[in-house]
């Protein structure tokens, strides 16, 4: 029971980890404001989702662990609303979205 | 710049997470006792719901919520508990905020001292809330124009 807990604690953390690493490369390749706003979020949304869940296996289930579910689940209410505000404001704003035609000309 | 916002998901979420987020700081504010936290936190977490809807729904359709005439006299009668106990307590014969002085009826030592904590601390959260909308409703001159 120990071992299955900890290699689902494990696998959590390494995929969470896994989508830490491709929002951050995202984040300092992708184009324009846009692509790196959705980079960003998917960084905050799925990577510490998957971070907390899985350190909710290593503690068991306890008070913490609850208190740990609920942050989880208010990162992701509030990622993709940050998102969604920062990108329309960017858009009221004016700035273009890019595209390879543009970039050429 | 802050007017109210155009988009609907933007206006709903705040308005569904500003009272999780005032729960969890009056949670912070009675847990200060016995952990993490206490009456500064819980006021700044009580203060982060209102400024939520400050920014989402724009600051004339907030005021329902708290009003931004009220803030700075409820800043001040918190300041005015926190310091009130403190010298009642000096009053009733002992040091400044030494609680077991208080002259509160059918009320002796360990549970006194909790409830004159407590009620401390309500001040402090009272002040430090307030005062912090105050702070954000002073610097975009809401108070003042009574528009954006």
């Amino acid at each position: 029971m120990q071992f299955i807990t900890n290699f689902l604690g494990v696998l959590l953390v390494l995929g969470g980890a896994l989508f830490m690493l491709a929002g951050s490369i995202g984040l300092v390749r992708f184009p324009d404001v846009y692509c790196r706003a959705h980079a960003a979020t998917k960084v905050d949304t799925l990577g510490i989702m998957l971070f907390v869940l899985g350190l909710v296996f290593f503690v068991g289930f306890s008070l913490t662990s609850l208190k740990m579910i609920l942050v989880a689940a208010f990162v992701a209410l509030t990622a993709p609303v940050a998102a969604h505000a920062l990108s329309r404001r960017a858009l009221i704003h004016g700035v273009k979205p890019w595209s390879k035609k543009q970039k050429e000309g | 710049m802050i007017t109210q916002t155009q988009s609907p998901i933007i206006e709903i979420a705040a308005r569904g997470l500003a009272p999780f987020i005032q729960l969890l700081g009056i949670y912070v504010f009675f847990h200060g006792h016995y952990g993490p936290g206490g009456g500064f936190q819980g006021g700044v977490l009580l203060a982060a719901g209102v400024l939520l809807l400050r920014m989402s729904m724009g600051s004339v359709h907030s005021q329902a919520h708290v009003s931004s005439k009220k803030t700075v006299a409820l800043c001040a009668l918190g300041a005015f508990i926190f310091a009130a106990t403190g010298i009642i307590a000096i009053l009733g014969g002992g040091e400044f905020m030494d609680y077991h002085y208080l002259p509160v009826p059918f009320l002796e030592g360990p549970d006194l001292r909790y409830y004159g904590i407590l009620f401390v601390e309500l001040g402090i959260t009272m002040a430090v809330m307030t005062g912090l909308v105050a702070i954000y409703d002073d610097v975009l001159g809401i108070g003042h124009a009574g528009t954006n």
